[in-house]
């Protein structure tokens, strides 16, 4: 891979993990409402997936939506107005935290009921097959959501249908409050998808280089046939959101992964293979003033209209 | 005017909108080799093709949801639900995803969505599969819902709710499938959201949609014959609810009554008679009567479940009562 691009997925981590830092922040001062779930600890999955994507490739996701957004080349300044709730926001304000988007990245979502975007992934690609498009909709997803209907429902149509969906399976060894090995009969995710006859895959989501390399082998198996399901063991070194009180893991734990931190990690192997300590500082540099940019442009920017609320809907004819 | 049944209305709707937009499409239960649970689609799997009708796995939510989700990518996907009981299974998708979807994420896409479901009593077949919720999916909003009375209605509707670019639900009785009527030859639609006088006259206003309309048109028939001229404004669409030609007729009459096949708790009646106080409480002669299924699941004893259903007789009766009514 060519320098440029390592130190721009350098930058776009350093990036996910200040925004998330100061979306802490303005949560706490009360400028961020409803709730809040950071993606600190999970940068490599986002950066190191999304980076193997093609233009055309749509991706779609959970909740834990911010890391997602930037990845997809949504500017930091227009995730941090949807947060704050104003009209320049990627929703228009109206979405919030959990639901980010922006299809002129085809970035379909953010979506925050647990797997039922697995089937709205399932349609996405169904209409790409349909129309002939060579896209691949990579569908994101917590390892939470691998033990609802929507989640064996859509795996299995999908195979049925041969289209051309990447699954990946986020494993943050955690759904909320409960691991998961207390909520699923199998410890690996991928193990789900062998009951589907579906090819698949597990990488080590702490190095986003592994990342990238297993999301791209995936993404050309998908191109090449028809779907596959890629876990990614990752971990979130913050609560599942702002009000959790962590009583169910131990801080050992916790420390321990962060030892493993995916940002350090990346550094230690740029730093070993041709970047220097500046160029790095550089990016981190720059990354600070990218979100105090976009923190700026958030609290400036102005709130919906009125006429937003009843946006979308048809009118009554009452 | 060719007369033909509620089914061939449908699936002359479906047929057409199908040649004229190549991004239409239906997926569903048994809806191409078996050529639909009840014939809608027959003849679709060989004409269009495997691509076009999708044979489903039982797997409503993702039925709902995989319809959805090419609907966001630019198809105009129809997806038919075997019945409207099973729309339960796909809830989540109609009501957290379908209904909101555009309007959540500011308007980006839209989610241009047709589900088709078949509800309503009176065909035997236990609790479960013989009821009429339709209500509980008019009360969300950002979702069409559609329920026609008649061939025309529906095929006009269907074809409106295909073009329309919005969520909707497409309500249809599976006894109404072999009722036969005029429908309007060539590009046949009807608007969505506007209610229908269907019958005029002068004594008493009755609002009705769906099932009821024939039910409806039965007891006026009757009541004609002992002087009692009623006037039917068919509802057509449950949301958005069109009370214009209610309120006409009502100011003309100043009584009502509203026939609903569902339970009549939190139902049509009750959304109708509170928007009829609301707008027209100066004209009120009698208290608004609702006509509605008994409050129990449908029995599957024939005669049990007649009596369940809210029957011509009962109809009549609330137009007399209503009538009748002095303070």
């Amino acid at each position: 891979m060519k320098k440029d691009e390592l130190l721009r997925m350098y930058h776009e981590m350093v990036v996910v993990r200040r925004l998330e830092e100061r979306s802490a922040e303005l949560y706490q001062q009360g400028k961020i409402g409803g709730f809040l779930h950071l993606y600190i600890g999970q940068e490599a999955v986002c950066t190191g997936l999304i980076s193997a994507r093609l233009p055309q490739d749509r991706v779609i996701t959970a909740y834990r939506d911010h890391g997602v957004a930037i990845s997809c080349g949504i500017e930091p300044r227009r995730v941090m107005a949807e947060l704050l709730g104003k009209v320049t926001g990627t929703s228009k304000g109206m979405g919030g935290s959990m639901h980010l988007a922006d299809v002129t990245k085809n970035f379909w979502g953010g979506h925050a009921i647990v797997g039922a975007h697995l089937p709205l992934a399932t349609g996405m690609a169904l209409a790409d097959k349909m129309s002939g498009a060579d896209a691949v909709t990579i569908c994101m997803f917590g390892d939470g959501a691998t033990n609802i209907g929507y989640f064996h429902e859509s795996l299995n149509l999908s195979m049925v249908w041969q289209l051309p969906v990447l699954w990946v399976c986020e494993n943050n060894l955690y759904g909320m409050g409960t691991a998961v090995d207390r909520a699923s009969a199998v410890s690996q995710i991928r193990q789900k998808a062998e009951g589907y006859g579906m090819p698949n895959d597990r990488v080590d989501g702490m190095d986003v280089l592994k990342v990238r390399a297993a999301s791209e082998a995936a993404l050309a198996n998908v191109r090449g046939g028809g779907p596959f399901l890629l876990e990614i063991a990752t971990y979130r070194f913050r609560g599942h959101s702002m009000g959790d009180p962590e009583r169910y893991r131990k801080t050992a734990e916790v420390q321990q992964w962060q030892e493993d931190d995916p940002i350090g990690i990346f550094h230690k192997h740029l730093r070993t293979s041709g970047c220097s300590a500046a160029e790095l500082e550089q990016a981190e540099q720059q990354a600070e003033e990218e979100i105090a940019e976009a923190v700026r442009f958030a609290e400036e920017s102005p709130e919906p209209g009125p006429e937003l609320v009843f946006a979308g809907l048809p009118a009554e004819a009452s | 005017m060719p007369s033909m049944t509620m089914r061939e209305a449908i699936s002359q709707a479906l047929w057409e909108e199908m040649e004229r937009d190549e991004r239409v499409f239906i997926l569903g239960e048994e809806v191409g080799l078996w050529g639909g649970t009840y014939a809608v689609t027959k003849g679709f799997y060989d004409h269009f093709g495997p691509e076009r009708v999708r044979d489903t796995p039982i797997a409503e939510g993702t039925i709902v949801g995989a319809a959805n989700g090419a609907a966001m990518a630019g198809l105009r996907p129809v997806a038919e639900l075997m019945t409207i009981n099973f729309a339960f299974l796909a809830m989540d998708q109609i009501v957290n995803h379908s209904a909101k979807l555009e309007a959540m994420f500011g308007g980006q896409f839209s989610v241009p969505v047709v589900i088709r479901a078949v509800g309503g009593g009176g065909r035997q077949l236990g609790a479960t599969h013989s009821q009429t919720p339709d209500v509980v999916f008019a009360h969300f909003p950002g979702l069409q819902v559609v329920a026609p009375g008649t061939p025309a209605d529906a095929k006009g509707l269907l074809k409106s709710a295909i073009r329309s670019g919005r969520p909707t639900l497409f309500i249809e009785h599976a006894t109404l499938y072999q009722v036969k009527g005029d429908v309007p030859e060539g590009d046949h639609l009807e608007p969505i959201g506007v209610s229908k006088l269907q019958r005029p006259g002068g004594d008493v206003t009755l609002v009705t949609y769906s099932k009821m309309l024939e039910v409806s048109l039965q007891a006026a028939e009757r009541l004609a014959k002992e002087g009692i001229e009623v006037e039917i404004v068919d509802l057509r669409t449950l949301r958005p609810l069109d009370m214009g030609p209610v309120i006409e007729s009502f100011r003309k009459t100043n009584r009502a009554v509203i026939a609903e096949e569902g339970w009549g708790t939190y139902g049509i009646g009750a959304e109708v008679a509170a928007r009829i106080y609301e707008q027209a409480l100066d004209f009120v002669d009698a208290p608004i009567a609702r006509v509605a299924q008994k409050e129990v699941g449908l029995p599957y004893n024939r005669r049990l479940e007649q009596m369940a259903l809210p029957q011509v007789e009962d109809v009549i009766q609330a137009v007399k009562g209503v009538l009748g009514w002095r303070k």
